[in-house]
């Protein structure tokens, strides 16, 4: 396959930034991979994989502690850690980035904290049409258990999100928009700005799910101001089972702990604890120390590049695999918009996802087909599932031709 | 036909397509629409069989000391899968459906289907034919 590129009204080296990732010369299927599961998780580039390396092989220590020389350094490290995401998200103190699993993680947290505090029977959660499960499932506990009530902010024809409607959806028993920023099935990007100016006119807490902004999008946390952002590294070129849960100053000391443990206190008694201010009450146990070392070589790596740079590339990507999709008569896509954050959703007219994806497969190609955690979504749409290329910054225009092919392959083979 | 002899049967069908992929998996694209289609009236909830992503429907029935199954996926390439392993078990007694070892798969090339991680339903539909052996056996 030819993988020469030939991207670029901006000045990214595609060719240059696939070097750094180990991964992209693997065989699948006897073919080059070509990785379009970037929504799932990225891959990563040596420089986080060193980093973790690094860490393992010359500072790990527990942290917080130890006096001793490596647990010090291994504290820095973990802090100046912090310090990176403060940065990335352009949040000025570094104590409001509280280090997670991940954004499931994250939202359970946030709505375990709420659940225990602000919210009383009867409340209502808004969320949209197009969230994936992990903004569900803990809102719908919540719901659930306490008598609460989750209302859906409907799509348009478009499959964009009826920003008009919120108004109408808004009682003064809405406690909490959670959102999330990008639709991990559909690509499009809702516009937070109109959503959380309205939230803030009615005093409502907002959570913004970030998992697939991050990835894609400059986000900054200063500017947009919501209550609460989650986010998970390995999306962004980071390693598994770390992520962010940002929140707005006054929630450190006033949101109640969803678990709590070692690391997190000041003074324990059996009888009495106090609390540790800042992030570590959010922190119990030995955090994935590691984890946070690759997250902040992740975001360096994104900074490198340059995240606008990033979106400006794949939106490219996007945009020539939705230009050539349209022309296939076959193809059905959802979400259709020319200002999407890395993901094309589509189906074959008269296929299930799940064989275009096994095809797709057998030639090196790797797809997302299913639900993809969207299942409301689906039954919205009225379909089983579709079949999802998402992309990052290392995919290049070649490999998007090279997928319309086998595509058309698959198209023959189906037909 | 024993299902031995129906094994050897289907190995040497797929022989002709050698190394080539694209044709052996046209060949099960065509097995599955051969397939008899269950009667609407055996889609049933009971009868699905629940992969993450394609989905089986299988119905049993005993005929003269025989299983007859029937089945429908919404997948063609599952239903293909499908079709192979109702030509080797339907029509067979119980006792030779419990003890067929199924080593056909693998020398057809197709061993990824029947991977407990593949999500298509098919291990779990060739439990519920085996199940359903030892159901008519115990009986
Ligand atoms: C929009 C969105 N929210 C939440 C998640 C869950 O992220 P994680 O599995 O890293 O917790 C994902 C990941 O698929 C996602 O795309």
């Amino acid at each position: 396959m030819e993988m020469k590129t030939v991207d670029s009204n901006i000045h990214l080296d595609v060719e240059a930034i696939r070097l750094n990732f180990p991964i992209l010369t693997k065989k699948v299927n006897g073919q080059t991979l070509v990785y379009f599961d970037n929504g799932a998780t990225v891959q990563k580039p040596i420089a986080v994989i060193d980093a973790i390396n690094d860490y393992y092989s010359h500072y790990n220590a527990n942290i917080h502690r130890g006096v001793h020389t490596l647990s010090r350094e291994a504290t820095e490290l973990f802090e100046q850690a912090r310090q990176t995401v403060a940065a990335h998200f352009r949040v000025v103190n570094p104590q409001q980035c509280i280090f997670t699993a991940g954004t499931t993680d994250g939202i359970n947290m946030i709505a375990q904290g709420l659940a225990k505090s602000i919210l009383k029977p009867g409340d209502e959660i808004l969320l949209t049409a197009y969230e994936h499960h992990s903004n569900i499932l803990p809102w719908q506990l919540w719901a659930h258990e306490n008598g609460g009530v989750l209302k859906v902010i409907p799509l348009l024809s478009n499959h964009s999100l009826d920003i008009d409607s919120i108004s109408t959806l808004i009682t003064a028993k809405t406690k909490v928009i959670a959102v999330t920023q990008v639709s991990n099935t559909l690509g499009l990007i809702t516009p937070l700005e109109p959503l959380l100016k309205l939230a803030k006119q009615h005093g409502i807490i907002t959570v913004i799910d970030g998992a697939q902004a991050a990835p894609h999008l400059p986000v900054d946390l200063t500017a947009l101001n919501p209550d609460f952002f989650v986010c998970s590294a390995h999306k962004m070129y980071g390693p598994t089972g770390i992520g962010l849960l940002y929140m707005r100053e006054q929630w450190l000391k006033t949101l109640p702990m969803a678990k709590t443990g070692g690391g997190t206190i000041k003074t324990v008694s059996f009888e009495k604890t106090e609390y540790a201010e800042g992030a570590l009450r959010f922190e119990p146990g030995t955090p994935h120390i590691a984890g946070a070392v690759g997250f902040a070589a992740a975001l360096k790596f994104m900074n490198a590049v340059g995240v606008s740079n990033i979106y400006q590339h794949e939106t490219e990507l996007v945009n020539e695999a939705q230009h050539q999709l349209l022309q296939l008569p076959e193809v059905e896509i959802y979400g259709q918009s020319e200002h999407k954050a890395g993901v094309i959703s589509f189906n074959l007219k008269n296929a299930h996802p799940f064989d275009v994806g096994t095809l797709l497969d057998k030639y090196g190609i790797a797809v997302r087909t299913g639900h993809h955690c969207t299942q409301p979504l689906m039954q919205l749409l009225g379909i089983q599932g579709t079949v999802r290329a998402s992309f990052a910054v290392y995919n290049t225009k070649a490999e998007v031709h090279h997928f319309i092919e086998k595509l058309k392959r698959v198209i023959h083979l189906l037909a | 036909m024993e299902i031995r002899e129906i094994e050897n049967e289907i190995i040497e069908e797929f022989e002709l397509f050698g190394d080539d992929w694209e044709q052996k998996y046209e060949h099960l694209i065509d097995l599955g629409r051969s397939l008899p289609l269950i009667a609407e009236q055996y889609k049933t909830e009971s009868n699905i069989i629940q992969g993450c992503q394609s989905r089986v429907w299988l119905n049993a029935r005993y005929q003269d000391g025989k299983l007859v199954f029937t089945a429908d996926s919404d997948a063609i390439i599952t239903k293909g899968m499908v079709a192979l392993m109702i030509r080797l078990l339907s029509y067979q007694t119980p006792e030779a459906i419990i003890k067929a070892p199924l080593e056909f798969i693998n020398k057809i090339g197709l061993k990824e289907h029947l991977s407990p991680t593949r999500a298509n339903g098919l291990v779990s539909m060739i439990k519920r034919m085996k199940q359903e052996a030892v159901q008519h056996l115990a009986k």
